[in-house]
Order: C-alpha cells, then structure tokens, then sequence
C-alpha cells in the first residue's frame, strides 16, 4: 500500500511549472493526471483515469464521466440520497415538519447542516433549524416502524399546531423492512387534515446525493402537485400576473435567495415562490401558476422544471447571479423572456449598480489581480462561481462536481479556459496530489477539504457554507465574496505558518 | 458466553413439513432419556413449544420487548418456561406477517438468550427455524458459536428435497467460518413411492446419513389436538417409540459432515432415476399431448 502524502509540500524549482505550462497547458496537465493515477492499483487506476481531464478549447464537454459509483477507498466527499431530499430539496421548506425517520444518527448529525435562512418563528410557524427524528429502536426494525410514525405526526401536530405539512424522510432500514410508509402518509393526512408527504430517498439508492434530488422532485411532482390540479379545478388558484415567475433551486445559503429576489422583484417581475430557500409549502402548491421558472441549480432541481414545462407549460431558464458579468447578462436573458419594460428596467437596474460594483472590483481587484483558484463543490458552484472569480481577475486553474451529471460538464465548457484540469468525484488522495502539484493561491471547497489546505498554508474558502458568510448571490452578494476572498488571500496568518525546523535553517544561513 | 458441553442443534427444513412436532416429539424422547434440554423457537408464528407447554403461544422475547420497549428492559425468568419433563421452552417470536424484519427479531432474541445466561446447566440447546434461510437472520442459528449440527426434516416430495438441498448450501457455506455440520437427514414420510431410498440416496449424495425414517401415522395429528407430544399422550404406542429411537440415534449421532449439496440438475435426475420424475422423452410426450388436448377440445 502507498501511504497518504502527507509530507509537507516540496519546495520545486518555481520557474520550472509554469513555463511548462505555458508552452502546452493541455499536456502538461495530462502528464500530471497520470502521475497522480500512479499510485493506484490497476482496477482503480483504470476506474479513476475516466474521471479526470483537461479541457480542451473547443470540445463541447470536460472529457470526463460522471454520475458513477465511487471506488471503494478513495474517501469521496459525496453524501447519500437521504442528503439530497432531506438536505437540500426537503429541508429548507420553512413551515413544513421534515421527519428523519429511521435510526437517530441521520437526522442528528445532518441537523442545520445547511444554513437554509429563513424568516418566521422557529418552533411556531417555522421549523428549519429543528430536527425531528422517529428515533428507531430494535423493536421498530424487527416489528416494522408505521405505526410509531402515524403516532408520531399525530403528536407533532399536537405540538406544532401551525406547521402546514409533514415530509418523511426515508432513512435506510425503511427501505429494508418495506415499512408501507405511503400508506401511513395518506392516512395521516386525512386525519391532522395537512400534507403529508413520503419520500423513498433510502441511503443506499443511487450512487449520490443526486438522486435524493430526484427522489424528492418527484415526491413533489405526486404528492404536492395533485393539490394545485384539485385546486386549479375548483377555481381556488388566482391567475396571477403576467410577470410571475418562481425562483427554483437557490436555497438562500447565507441569504442567497434574498439577494436574488431583490434584482428579479426591481426589474418588475413578481417572485410567487422561491424553491427551496425559505420557501413554504403553499408557494410550492401554487407554483404551476407562474409564466416562468428560474433555475438556479440545475442539477438539483432540473427534474421538477421539465416536468411543470410538459405538463403546465411552464418554460424554464437557468440563470447565474455569481459576479456582475453573469448577473448582468441573466437580468438581460430573463428580461428577453417578457415585455419591453421589464427588458428596460434590467437595463435600468444593471446601470443602477454599476456604481457599487466598479467600486467592489476598484477596491479588490487590484489585491487579487492573476490569483489563481482550484474549485470543488457539489453540483452547480464548480462553474457558477467562476465568473464571480473572473470579474476579480482571478484565474481558475482546476474544477470538478461530487455528484454532477454528464450534462453539468457540458454546460462547464462555457465558463472554464483551455488547459483548465477537470476532476469529478475527486478522491482526497487526488485532490491533494493535485493541489500540491499546481499550488493554487486558493482553493475553494468544502469542510471536509478546508484543514488538509490550511494546515499545508493555503488559504481556503468554503463553497457550500461561504464559510459561515454570504450572501454570495446578487450585487450585493459579490461585494461580500470579493471582501471575503481578499480576507482569505491577503490574510497574514499564512505568511506566519512554518515549520519550525525550517525557520533554524533560514536562520543558519 | 455459551458453556462448551453444550451441543446446539438446530431443525430445518421446507415449511409444513413437520419440522416443529419432529422436534418436539424427538426432544420429549431426549428428554426422556435424562437429557436437559432448551428450545428455542425461531420463527415468528411461535408455534415451536405449544406441544411441551400445551398452550397455544407462550409469551415470546419479542412480543415483551415490544411492549417494554426495548429488549433490555426483559427478564430471562419472563420469557423461559418449563415444559413437559421440565424442558425449558422460550420463542424468539416476530412481527405479524408483511411488517417489520424477522430476520432481525431472531438475531435481536438470540443474542438476548446469550447475553442473559439462558444457556447453562443443560446438556442441549435446539433452535426451530422456519421455512427456509431467506436472509442472515434466519441463518443466525447456524452462525459461529450457535447450532453445530443441523438436523434437515425431508420427506419424498420434490419440493422438499428441494429445500433439504438449499439447506445444505446454507450450512456448506457457515461451514468453513462457523464449524457448523450436518448431522443427518430425518425423514418424515409422505408415503411417497420408494421413499426410503429416495431419502437415503439424496443423504448421500449430500454426504450425510438418513438418520431416521419416521413413518406416517395418525396419532400425531390425535397428540397434537391435544396439545401433545405423541410421548407424552400415547407413550406405549409404536410412533413413541419411533421418536425414542430418533431421540437415542442424535444423542449418539457422531456422523457430522460437511456438506455437498448437488446441483438442480443433478437432483432432478435422481428424481426421474426414482420416478418421480419423467425422463426427456415423457416430459416431450406430456408437452404433446397438453398442445393436443386443448385443440382436441376445440
């Protein structure tokens, strides 16, 4: 067995790389890909070469599979469906109870995971930061668990009378005892009169959170949108106005969607729903309503916007508020999609921020001007934010999706520069390897990555969490990433660390 | 832990087949002989003691666990009864049918047994498992440190070799890791033509012995009305004694094998070398006329 590169990192010759580099950008990272693949037995050398490539100017995708079951051992970073329902999708729905049923530990240890912010009265009319878990115990396994949790909705109701739903959120054992979990929903709906809502996103289904986001597309698709037809038919749903439309997939990390709605709301659109940050149950209900979906977060929410696009019509639009450029251009884009005043109030609301904004890139750029930045995040950032990168004048050198799909990395090749190494499902061995190879000025990542890359001085930055940070969507939010991206890059701490026995060296010399 | 004199010995065989009066009416005839010995039912009806006890269904560890809440909060003494010639009688129970996970509920009871000093000061422990091993509960049994000899109840029916042969694939395969041995075939006849030979010939091709060859007879289903075994309600009769028989041949059976199951195969040709079967040409025969009849009706 080779053992972890853990030694710190080596001092090369630092004319050597670049220059190479420059002369073919492409091949020189080729090279590296196979040297980090070295190490590797044959079978998984062979698995993980398939997952790593450079991009090449003109190809229409990164070269590289995805969406594939991990190698045993390589310490992925990906989580499980349950994560992607109960985390992403499910979670952030504000006035609904989301059920972890199943053993304790998922529900505790995925508890405020994700910094879903919302507006209300937590344990009143709000419940994102409450974690509510059917606790099971052997009995329930061995006896099946159903009617401990019709006891249990029936008891939350009790407790928190305003809660307008119930979601249940299948952990593994529900999956292996072929608990009825269906039937158990459809009989405690009739009973505390609310939606309920069961979501079959076992852990052990699909090879990562992604297809929890599927899962739980088409939990809403079942259970949540047979009550828009019912309501639709019986004359309860209002029309709406022309400009309505639903922001789909922003889960208001830091207040991400807040920041997004302002920019939509001042070009004269009307936000009827926001999916999933602080968004409720009854937006999601009355969602098919809308002229219009915006989708922020393609991967995770693609599914539910094909399916209100067959079946209500409704067209959809990605869009990206990461660093002016990309706002500008996607104010202009979902403009073009209604009237001339809207069109000319994204032109009036660009203009409005111009001001801010050259003075955020006046003030920044010159501090991060030629930094260069290796990404890693789930399944929309690794491209999204690179603008927001670029409009700094920073350069990314590396990028790659736990859990994206082919299609993500098609979409990828408009954002990333020839030469640029892409690496999906990144192993920790890999990603380490990489790093102390190109030596970024950052990496930007996750909580699982961030101490390997502070503890060898490299400044970090988290990309799901913005490091406790953000909002990072919108004018607004680009004006907080470039001051936190300065605060990582140009922070003294990393000039300070070092080791101590090369300290007595340089003061040898 | 599990004192070392005590041999475990655990019953399987094709559901329905007699597994749960085989064992109870060979264990009375055990316990007849002075031996001390335990059942442990494992299968969720808790039907395995009703013979000993003359009760429908004794209170099964599950069934308590249940209501208390978790497993710990049971007592031994609540869930251990003393049977006819003071056999100790405990069900690890389950769920009702189409709920929850038996396979779990055995492995929850049994480690509960262990754990509470269930086994100690007698001379056998016997598991009684359903049906067939469908999942790793129901070969808990045959695990390590469990059930060392497993006695398969077969008859001449074609099905029921069938799942003698599966059976053996199970203890075959907690053979190399468990230790665990096949201690023999029991035939429960169905008076099926050339039963004994049939029986005799599969136990050796699955390298083991017929043990015994326990006829047909009515005052079984008579005992078992009655909540008995055939010992206790007709000791004189000749079916008694053949379970006395079965009863002296385990406490002195040291012909413990591993196994080799046969393939499908191999076991349908044994049944068409018996006759059970057709051979090629009558089954294309029967094919024939089948096609021919229906037209003929038409």
């Amino acid at each position: 067995m080779t053992p972890p590169l853990s030694a710190p990192i080596e001092e090369k010759p630092v004319l050597e790389t670049p220059e190479k580099t420059a002369q073919n950008p492409v091949l020189a990272t080729k090279e590296l890909i196979q040297e980090v693949l070295e190490v590797y037995p044959d079978k998984a050398k062979k698995k993980r070469e398939k997952h790593l490539n450079v991009f090449e100017e003109g190809k229409s995708d990164c070269g590289v599979k995805s969406n594939i079951k991990s190698v045993p051992g390589s310490m992925t970073t990906r989580g499980c469906a349950y994560a992607g329902s109960k985390g992403v999708v499910w979670g952030p729905i504000k006035d609904m109870i989301h059920i972890s049923h199943g053993p304790v530990g998922c529900g505790y240890y995925s508890w405020s995971g994700r910094r879903n912010y919302y507006i209300g009265t937590t344990g009143i009319d709000s419940f994102g930061t409450m974690d509510f878990t059917s606790d099971f115990q052997e009995r329930d396994i061995v006896f099946g668990g159903d009617k401990k949790l019709a006891k249990l909705i029936t008891e939350l109701d009790e407790l928190f009378p305003l809660n307008r739903g119930v979601s249940i959120q299948s952990e593994c054992p529900i999956g292996l005892i072929g608990d009825d979990i269906e039937a158990v929903a459809k009989k405690a709906s009739k009973e505390i009169g609310k939606t309920v809502v069961p979501v079959r996103c076992e852990g052990f289904r699909g090879v990562s959170q992604s297809l929890g986001h599927h899962i739980a597309n088409d939990a809403i698709r079942d259970w949540v949108f047979p009550q828009y037809d019912k309501e639709k038919k019986a004359g309860n749903i209002a029309d709406g106005t022309e400009y309505d439309v639903a922001i789909i997939g922003d889960y208001n990390i830091g207040g991400d969607a807040w920041s997004s709605r302002i920019l939509i709301e001042e070009i004269g659109l009307r936000v009827a729903a926001q999916w999933s940050g602080d968004g409720t149950l009854h937006e999601m209900i009355n969602t098919p309503s809308v002229k219009l979906n915006l989708v922020h977060c393609y991967r995770s929410m693609n599914y539910i916007s094909r399916h209100m696009e067959e079946t209500y019509g409704i067209p959809w639009l990605e869009y990206n508020f990461f660093g002016p450029t990309q706002i500008a251009e996607s104010l202009r884009a979902i403009a073009a999609k209604f009237d001339e005043k809207i069109q000319a109030n994204a032109e009036a609301v660009i203009a409005k921020y111009e001001a801010q904004t050259k003075a955020v890139i006046e003030k920044f750029l010159p501090r991060l001007k030629d930094k260069t930045v290796a990404l890693m995040v789930g399944g929309l950032r690794p491209r999204h934010v690179i603008p927001a990168f670029h409009d700094l004048g920073m350069k990314l050198i590396g990028t790659g999706y736990e859990f994206g799909h082919n299609d993500d990395y098609k979409r990828t090749t408009h954002y990333v520069e020839n030469g640029t190494l892409i690496y999906d499902d990144v192993s920790a061995y890999e990603f380490e390897a990489f790093i102390k190879e190109l030596k970024p000025d950052l990496v930007a990542s996750g909580i699982k990555e961030k101490y390997v890359f502070q503890k060898m001085a490299l400044p970090f930055r988290q990309m799901h969490s913005w490091d406790y940070s953000g909002p990072y969507h919108g004018y607004d939010g680009f004006a907080i990433f470039a001051r936190d991206m300065d605060l990582a890059l140009n922070s003294p701490t990393w000039s300070l660390i070092g080791a101590p026995w090369k300290k007595a060296e340089i003061t040898a010399q | 832990m599990t004192d070392e004199s005590i041999r475990q010995i655990a019953f399987y065989g094709k559901g329905g087949i007699g597994k749960s009066t085989t064992s109870q009416n060979t264990i009375a005839g055990m316990a007849e002989l002075g031996q001390r010995v335990m059942i442990v039912g494992c299968d969720p009806k808790a039907d395995s003691t009703r013979l000993m006890l003359h009760s429908k269904a004794q209170t099964s560890v599950l069934q308590l666990a249940a209501e208390r809440g978790a497993v710990e909060d049971v007592e031994l003494e609540e869930v251990l009864a003393r049977g006819y010639r003071d056999v100790l009688c405990v069900e690890s129970g389950g769920p009702e049918p189409g709920v929850g996970c038996a396979g779990r509920g055995i492995i929850t009871a049994i480690n509960f047994l262990e754990e509470n000093g269930a086994y100690e000061d007698i001379d056998f422990v016997s598991y009684d498992v359903l049906g067939d091993v469908v999942c790793g509960g129901f070969a808990m049994p045959i695990r390590e440190g469990k059930a060392q000899e497993i006695y398969i109840v077969t008859s001449g029916e074609m099905m029921a070799m069938y799942a003698a042969n599966n059976i053996a694939r199970g203890v075959l395969k907690y053979a190399h890791s468990g230790g665990v041995r096949l201690g023999g075939l029991i035939c429960n006849s169905r008076k099926v033509d050339r039963e004994l030979e049939l029986i005799e010939t599969l136990a050796k091709r699955l390298n083991t012995q017929m043990l015994h060859f326990v006829p047909r007879d009515n005052i079984v289903q008579h005992a078992e009305l009655r909540r008995m075994t055939v010992i206790e309600y007709a000791p004189d009769s000749r079916q008694a004694e053949e379970y006395r028989t079965l009863a002296g041949k385990i406490i002195n059976n040291k012909n413990l094998s591993i196994p080799t199951p046969i393939s499908m195969d191999e076991l349908e040709e044994l049944l068409v070398e018996f006759g059970i079967l057709g051979g090629e040409e009558e089954y294309e025969k029967a094919i024939k006329e089948g096609v021919k009849a229906p037209a003929g009706v038409a």
